[in-house]
């Protein structure tokens, strides 16, 4: 347990608590019912491990719910090939650490043919690179319900999400005829080959995640903290150097004190200016902050409606 | 980061507050022209809980004047719902205030949606009902305030919006106070649920009453809407309600340790608590509460936790741990109000599938007794329930479940219908009733040395024991046997010209009904040269065309299904 040794104590008093629970209580005591649902009426789940930090409140979660045994099922890594190596290297030592096993999955044949956001665009590079990835891993591996880390306050479609998701045999999602859902009873039925996203996060808000990071003193990647790092400055946008490629000609990296607000691959991704180096430095940061943490990325914002347009297709 | 320089802010102190501050989820139900979106807009703008990036992209579309934001825009997320102005689907939106942080449960207001309304409403603490001033009560606030209600929610807040168009009159918001308060007293006493109600007058697009007070209307000295949210009770009932922890996995990581994990549905459990659990009725008491945290010594719902019990019971998924001293009922047939949320009607003696708790099991709709009209209050009678019609139903459970009456307890008095077919979530069910396990309504479990009973039979074939008589060609008749056949029935053919039945006229309906006894389908058969098949079971018959095989088929099996001697519709072929 090396990444959380640190860990003893929930910072928030269980035992002796007031009767009223506070509202990160509340949502975990939801979270877990949840992935213990799942891990019950499934044969075969996943957790998809994206190792940003909805992710590693998730593992978290996951943690908490099958404690004292041992999480009971894989972690999955789509990788693009475009992951900051930070990245892969926490990801490793995690699953390491909560014991978990850990699928790591990659279109090979969309990587050596050169799939990257520039020579296709964003959207067909993501198609490619992890909604075909996603799918294909799914199916090879025969999973019936698959973990995902997104929140209702992402994004528009998402607030339209359930928490069970059904999928079509092709992994399609049909915002129309969605499964009623209510209270906290799930309809896990499928036929074969249909399958289930779940959201054990739904209701989290980003505040939310953070203020549970650091609440529990969970570990998440050190590029969410401010440092110096080189970057394609190009206007108000930061790019980071991991990728060589999208450099325009006689373009050179500076140094800046920045982050990450949210992890994705590394062309697509843009840092943001900050100082916030620690956990509620960024706390600090989000209240001040007036633009939603997807702002950054690029995909979203191809065109109106193209989160939904990516979830119909097959994605998270 | 600039601002948190400049301020005197302390994010430690921050986050203390954080830490205070507790959960309320609400509903709101209504169309574009309510002023619904609106009000949400304002609530989460006036609250600081939308981005810039996300008004800026509203920024110029929709359909409000030039220089004023459409909230709509912000809140309806599908393709379809901007291309066609309207909200189809439950969005959930998030925002906080320095005492709470709030879930919003935001669904369409038309009778076309009720589901989705009673979907948002499921989950609710609260529910906020949108009157338009100009128009008065309209039908949609009716219905939400019945669904509203039916799903049990307790605090029904009245938003009379659109008051600025009305020039801000108090007499117009008294009018609709005292028409709609009475309504919703007769609306909690439809449907057994208490309500506590609240009219605010408002003007979500000047922002009147909504977040903060108004000085446009002198004349209401209560609180804006957004107080009322802050004051609420969260989940008040919970905590009172007595024990009930329905077990969702049994945790068994070596031989040492043998846990049962679930969320605590209601009421609290401590170290020592002597528990029950069900439908087995065993007694034990409480070891251990096991977190990941630590141990605790009491823990109050909707924690999830593991229970350890102080000795080996036959413990597994579906199974309600509960307060010894104030158990729930074991119930094998409970009567129960239900939303149909789906396109194919509720079919009585079809074969459904009840989640309830952690549990899925077999049911079917015995008998409905009336619907209810929404917008007039009245039972009607009905033979089925269609798409988001809501009636009160007696159903059988084909295994004993621990319930409590919904209005006692949401979580053990809640569950889904699921159609065993197609995998839909076809209803909501909310207990209204239950009546208790007696001996007579027991299926012939138990006895391993007893009689087999007509029910075990039932249950083994899949359908009753029965006399059907076939009279018609050769060929249509065989086509009838090898299609009950095919579909899991037992068919034995006593052919009427046979010369032991012709020589005693006594015997054949001896032999049948001794068939039928043994829980088989006696087919008792008389081929003529005929082009029609008549069919004839328990006083009911038929006469159909053998041209089309197919066609003639289904018309034996929706006789059968119809005398309730096939029980399931779908095992039927229909």
């Amino acid at each position: 347990m090396a990444v959380s040794a640190t860990v003893s104590k929930s910072a928030l008093s269980l035992d002796g608590a007031p009767r009223r629970l506070t509202h990160l209580r509340l949502l975990e005591a939801e979270s877990i019912h949840i992935l213990r649902e799942v891990a019950a009426e499934f044969e075969r789940p996943v957790m998809l491990y994206s190792v940003g930090k909805d992710s590693s409140v998730m593992l978290r979660l996951a943690q908490k719910a099958f404690y004292p045994g041992p999480i009971p099922f894989p972690l999955l890594h789509v990788d693009t090939g475009f992951k900051f190596a930070e990245m892969l290297a926490f990801r490793d030592a995690m699953a390491r650490e909560v014991g978990a096993q850990l699928l790591v999955w990659r279109n090979e044949a969309a990587i050596a043919a050169g799939a990257n956001p520039i020579a296709l665009d964003t959207r067909r590079c993501c198609g490619l690179l992890k909604t075909q990835a996603l799918l294909d891993a799914l199916r090879h591996y025969n999973f019936d319900a698959a973990f995902g880390g997104a929140r209702r306050d992402e994004e528009k479609s998402r607030a339209k999400e359930r928490i069970y998701s059904f999928r079509d045999s092709a992994g399609q999602w049909d915002p129309k005829n969605q499964r009623p859902e209510l209270w906290n009873l799930y309809n896990a039925r499928i036929h074969p080959g249909e399958s289930i996203r779940v959201f054990p996060l739904s209701n989290w808000t980003e505040m939310d995640v953070w203020q549970y990071i650091h609440e529990e003193n969970i570990p998440v990647v050190d590029l969410y903290f401010a440092k110096e790092r080189p970057m394609y400055v190009r206007g108000d946008a930061l790019i980071p150097t991991e990728q060589g490629f999208v450099a325009l000609p006689g373009e050179q990296p500076e140094n800046v004190k920045c982050r990450l607000r949210s992890l994705g691959c590394s062309p697509c991704t843009g840092a943001i200016r900050s100082d916030a180096a620690t956990l509620p430095e960024i706390i600090a940061e989000l209240i001040a902050f007036r633009s939603s943490e997807r702002a950054n990325r690029i995909i979203d914002h191809d065109r109106e409606g193209s989160m939904e347009i990516k979830k119909r297709e097959g994605y998270f | 980061m600039a601002a948190l320089t400049s301020n005197p802010f302390s994010i430690g102190e921050f986050l203390g507050r954080e830490r205070q501050k507790d959960l309320l989820r609400f509903s709101t139900a209504g169309s574009v022209d309510d002023g619904k979106s609106t009000l949400i807009g304002r609530l989460l703008y006036d609250t600081q809980s939308v981005y810039e990036d996300q008004v800026r992209s509203i920024q110029g579309k929709g359909t409000t004047a030039p220089g004023q934001i459409d909230f709509a825009l912000l809140t309806d997320g599908l393709r379809a719902e901007r291309e066609q102005g309207i909200t189809i689907d439950v969005a959930y939106r998030y925002f906080s205030t320095a005492r709470r942080k709030f879930i919003i449960a935001d669904t369409p207001g038309h009778e076309q949606y009720t589901r989705n309304m009673a979907t948002g409403a499921s989950t609710a603490d609260a529910a906020v009902v949108l009157v338009d001033a100009g128009k008065g009560i309209l039908i949609q606030s009716r219905r939400h305030a019945y669904i509203a209600s039916l799903l049990g929610v307790r605090h029904l807040l009245v938003a009379v919006n659109k008051m600025d168009l009305v020039g801000y009159r108090e007499e117009v918001f008294r009018a609709i106070e005292s028409e709609f308060a009475p309504l919703l007293r007769r609306i909690a006493e439809d449907t057994g649920n208490p309500v506590e109600m609240a009219f605010i007058p408002v003007s979500a697009l000047a922002g009147d009453n909504v977040a903060r007070r108004s000085n446009a209307m002198p004349w209401y000295n209560g609180p804006a809407l957004l107080e009322v949210l802050e004051s609420l009770p969260a989940s008040e009932d919970r905590h009172a309600a007595p024990f009930r922890f329905p077990v969702q996995r049994v945790v068994r990581p070596h031989r040492s340790f043998r846990g049962f994990a679930g969320q605590i549905a209601s009421g609290t459990v401590a170290k020592g608590s002597q528990i029950v659990v069900l439908p087995s009725g065993k007694t034990a008491a409480v070891t251990r509460i096991v977190t990941w945290d630590g141990d605790l010594d009491h823990a109050t719902a909707p924690l999830s936790v593991t229970l350890m019990l102080d000795r080996e019971l036959d413990v597994s998924r579906g199974d309600l741990i509960a307060a010894v001293d104030a158990p729930p009922v074991a119930a094998r047939r409970v009567q129960a109000a239900l939303v149909w949320m789906d396109q194919r009607p509720l079919q009585r003696n079809r074969r459904y599938l009840v989640k309830h708790t952690s549990q899925t099991a077999p049911a079917r709709v015995a008998a409905l007794a009336y619907r209810t009209n929404v917008g007039t209050l009245e039972r009607e009678v009905a033979s089925t329930l269609e798409l988001n019609e809501i009636g009160l139903v007696h159903l059988d459970l084909l295994r004993p479940m621990a319930v409590d009456r919904y209005a006692d307890n949401r979580a053990t008095g809640a569950f889904i219908l699921i159609d065993p077919e197609s995998n839909a979530t076809v209803a909501a069910g909310m207990v209204t009733a239950t009546s208790p396990l007696d001996a007579a309504d027991l299926p012939a479990q138990a006895d391993p040395w007893g009689r087999v009973t007509a029910a075990e039979r039932e249950a083994r074939w899949g359908h009753r024991g029965a006399v059907v008589e076939l009279n018609g060609p050769a060929e249509a008749i065989d086509a009838v046997e090898r299609s009950l056949f095919s579909i899991g029935a037992v068919p034995v053919r006593l052919e009427k010209d046979e010369e032991a039945f012709l020589l005693h006229p006594g015997l054949l309906p001896a032999v049948a009904a001794a068939h039928a006894q043994a829980g088989l389908l006696a087919l008792v058969t008389a081929s003529n040269e005929e082009t029609r098949l008549q069919a004839r079971a328990e006083g009911r018959g038929i006469a159909t065309e053998t041209a089309e095989p197919a066609h003639m088929v289904a018309a034996v099996h929706r006789l059968l299904y119809e005398a309730g001697i096939l029980i399931s519709a779908e095992r039927a072929g229909l």
